[in-house]
Order: structure tokens, then C-alpha cells, then sequence
């Protein structure tokens, strides 16, 4: 088994400290099976085939107390052994590495990459067992928080730059096929229209034209960025993409055109109504196409004195 | 007619209770979403066989109150979950786009 390479000076200091700041039992499994000292090897053999787990903590009747652990390698030396009748008490580990759980996250991963269990059971202060970590619980917890910076980060990144006048900006970067993010730039927008109680009308038509032109990102581009501008008597929505660009922007724009494949349109997209919405309700509407370079939709609404 | 008296009035089932219970102003049929996001008004039902995320995002930006999805598609839980953010009850039914929207249509002109 490979250690967890993360625990070294050389990592990023985000990285070290998140594993100093999160606590053993922030990440553990609080609710442990155990077994008793008598139970067979097994029983405990089907409670890991039924439970798809790997290490059973031996403990007292209350689940506190804890005598010792019986791993998969005890199981399988006992099929080998031909005890697998014997109480667990027989064959379990009792030199116990245990983990504590006000420990930082830290101490679990040098552990693990000290010793070579794949499970650690975690005592409190009062020496009763309260969890049980291994490598699955730690991977999952650092991808969470990791993932939490990364979502930061590209906020931070995704900031255009801002204009004279300006009163609000977004921007969002949209994927091709991306169906399960889709709309979530205009909902985005939406929302932050709702806080400055534009008339319906108004947010219908700016909804629309967001929605039609991120929808347009998803299903025909490569990929691009999804903006919006606020100023104090228009918004600007502008749909810039990587690719493939339109070889005939007039067909484009002629309702029922579309390119869309079949799997798309029976998500209820692709009827080649997108840009002919989004054109109807903008005030102005440009569109700059090169194809194998990219796309640019402009979509303008005047907003009401 | 409001969204809670849908599963009576049409004989439905609710599949996402956590909806705001306000009065039903219009209903609305289709399956491209295109035209839905066009002409769907605020405050609608929306018939539909598009049981997926993406309606969810085309009824929150439209205002559209309820779904109703038509003959028994299966409704996913990303579906469900996307719903219960956004306060939009979910429906179901055995029948077609075709009978709901005759019965809807009859419910919401006897109740104005």
C-alpha cells in the first residue's frame, strides 16, 4: 500500500492546514459494529460480508470498552487454520493501535502510512471507543474541504473585470453537456434581479435570454462563459465560447433550425428555438461567429426608467 | 384552485410536498423547453413528460408553481431534490398530456 502523500513539508500549506485543523473526529465513522469476546470468527466473518466492512472492534456489551480488533487477514487465517468456530477472543489483535479523537486529521494519515493497518479504532479522553477511521473516511473528508477550496478559488478567478457605471456583474463558465449544472448562471441571475425588485416583465425577458444562452453553451459549444452586466438602465448578457463557431448565423437564427442530436432533443432541447427566444426578447441582439475559433451572443434588454 | 388541491381535483399523486401553496393561475403544456421557457406563464401548472433536473430549472426561472409529469414517467431523486430547493410541487400520473390538460383546464375555468 502506498502512503498518503500529503503528509510532508513539500505539501501546499492549505493542504497542511486542513490536516492539522480537522479533527480525527470530524472525520471518523461514529457508528461502529463491534462484537463480543465470545462471538464465533464466524459470525463476524458474515457481519463483514453483510455490513462490506473490513475490521471488527471487540468490545464490551455497551460497545465502550475495547479488548482488541478482528481484521480480514484474522478471518482468512482462521478459514486457513480451520478455527473459524473459535470465540474472537482467541484470535484477535490486542496490541491495539488506537487513534484519539480530539487528535488532528494529521496524526490518522502518519499512522497509516506507519503502520500497516488499514482501520484505527478512536477512544476519547475517557478511553471508550466512539469511532473507527481508515483511509476511505480520510480521502473522502480531504476531497470535501478540498473541493470546498477549489468552488473558492474559481469564484475568485471568474470576477470580469469591472466598468465604469457598472452597477452588477456574474460570470459563470459553462460545460459542454453539462445538464446537471444547466441554468444554474441563470438562476444565478435571477436571483440577484429579484433583490433589486425589477418589474416581472422585464425579468421574464432577461431570464429567458440567460437561460437560451446558456442552454445554447451546453448543447452546441465547446464549452465557454456565461456574463452578465448591469448598468443603471440596461443588462448585458454575453455568451463567449471556445468553438466549433456557426457556419451560417441567418440559418441559425430561423426558427426549427437546428444541429442538435437526437439524445438532446429528447431532453426537450435542440428544437431550434433557443436563439430566436433569445432574440425576441433582447432590444439588441448581435452575434459573432468564426468557425473553429468560437462564438460571441450579445443580448442587451433596456431596463424600465 | 390552489397547488395542495391539484392531487384531489385531478386525481395525482403528490411526489414533492414541500411547495409554496399559493392560488393557480394558468396552466401550460409541452415538452420542449424552449417553448415552455416562451410561454409558460407565472404562476402555472406545467404538464409535462420531461422528468428530469433541467424542467426544475426551466419551472424556477418561469415561475411555474407544480409539474405535473403524464404517463407514470419514472421521476429521478436529483429531480425531486432540484424541486424541493426551488419550492416546486411534483405530480405524477397514469394518464396522458392530453386528458390532464382537458381536466386542468375545466378545474381552472369553474373555479374563476
Amino acid at each position: 500500500m502506498s502512503t498518503i502523500p500529503i503528509n510532508t513539508q513539500e505539501s501546499p500549506p492549505f493542504l497542511l492546514d486542513l490536516i492539522y485543523r480537522l479533527k480525527v473526529k470530524d472525520v471518523m465513522t461514529h457508528e461502529v459494529i463491534t462484537a463480543r469476546r465470545e462471538t464465533p470468527l464466524r459470525q463476524i466473518q458474515y457481519i463483514m460480508k453483510e455490513k462490506g466492512i473490513t475490521g471488527v472492534p471487540i468490545t464490551d456489551d455497551e460497545g465502550k470498552r475495547l479488548f482488541g480488533i478482528v481484521s480480514m487477514d484474522d478471518i482468512i487465517r482462521a478459514l486457513d487454520g480451520g478455527y473459524i468456530q473459535d470465540p474472537a477472543e482467541r484470535w484477535m489483535s490486542r496490541n491495539l493501535i488506537v487513534l484519539e479523537d480530539d487528535m488532528p486529521l494529521q496524526f490518522a494519515i502518519s499512522y497509516l502510512d506507519k503502520f500497516r493497518y488499514g482501520r484505527f479504532p478512536v477512544l476519547n479522553k475517557d478511553r471508550e471507543l466512539v469511532g473507527i477511521i481508515t483511509s476511505r473516511d480520510i480521502i473522502i473528508a480531504l476531497l470535501v474541504e478540498v473541493n470546498k477550496e477549489v468552488e473558492k478559488l474559481e469564484q475568485r478567478i471568474v470576477q470580469p473585470p469591472s466598468r465604469p457605471g457598472e452597477e452588477a456583474r456574474l460570470l459563470y463558465h459553462v460545460r459542454k453537456y453539462d445538464f446537471e449544472n444547466a441554468g444554474k448562471a441563470s438562476a444565478g441571475i435571477k436571483k440577484l434581479l429579484l433583490e433589486r425588485n425589477l418589474d416581472p416583465k422585464t425579468l421574464r425577458r432577461i431570464s429567458v435570454a440567460a437561460y437560451e444562452l446558456e442552454m445554447n453553451l451546453v448543447v452546441h459549444s465547446e464549452g465557454g462563459t456565461l456574463s452578465f452586466r448591469m448598468e443603471k438602465d440596461r443588462v448585458e448578457i454575453e455568451a463567449k465560447d471556445r468553438g466549433p463557431g456557426i457556419p451560417d448565423v441567418e440559418q441559425a437564427m430561423e426558427e426549427g433550425f437546428s444541429t442538435a442530436n437526437e439524445w438532446i432533443r429528447s431532453l426537450g432541447f435542440g428544437a431550434g428555438m433557443g436563439l430566436p427566444n433569445a432574440k425576441r426578447v433582447s432590444d439588441e441582439f448581435t452575434i459573432d461567429s468564426r468557425v473553429g475559433e468560437g462564438t460571441t451572443v450579445r443580448a442587451v434588454i433596456y431596463l424600465p426608467k | 384552485m390552489r397547488v395542495r388541491d391539484l392531487s384531489e381535483a385531478l386525481g395525482i399523486e403528490l411526489i414533492q410536498p414541500e411547495f409554496e401553496d399559493t392560488e393557480i393561475l394558468d396552466g401550460y403544456t409541452g415538452d420542449l423547453l424552449s417553448d415552455v421557457m416562451a410561454h409558460a406563464s407565472s404562476g402555472s401548472v406545467l404538464i409535462t413528460i420531461q422528468a428530469h433536473k433541467n424542467t426544475i430549472a426551466v419551472a424556477g426561472l418561469v415561475g411555474i408553481l407544480a409539474i405535473i409529469v403524464a404517463n407514470e414517467r419514472p421521476i429521478p431523486e436529483d429531480m425531486v431534490e432540484a424541486a424541493r430547493k426551488e419550492k416546486i410541487a411534483i405530480f405524477r400520473s397514469k394518464e396522458s398530456q392530453f386528458v390532464l390538460s382537458g381536466k386542468l383546464y375545466a378545474q381552472l375555468s369553474s373555479s374563476r
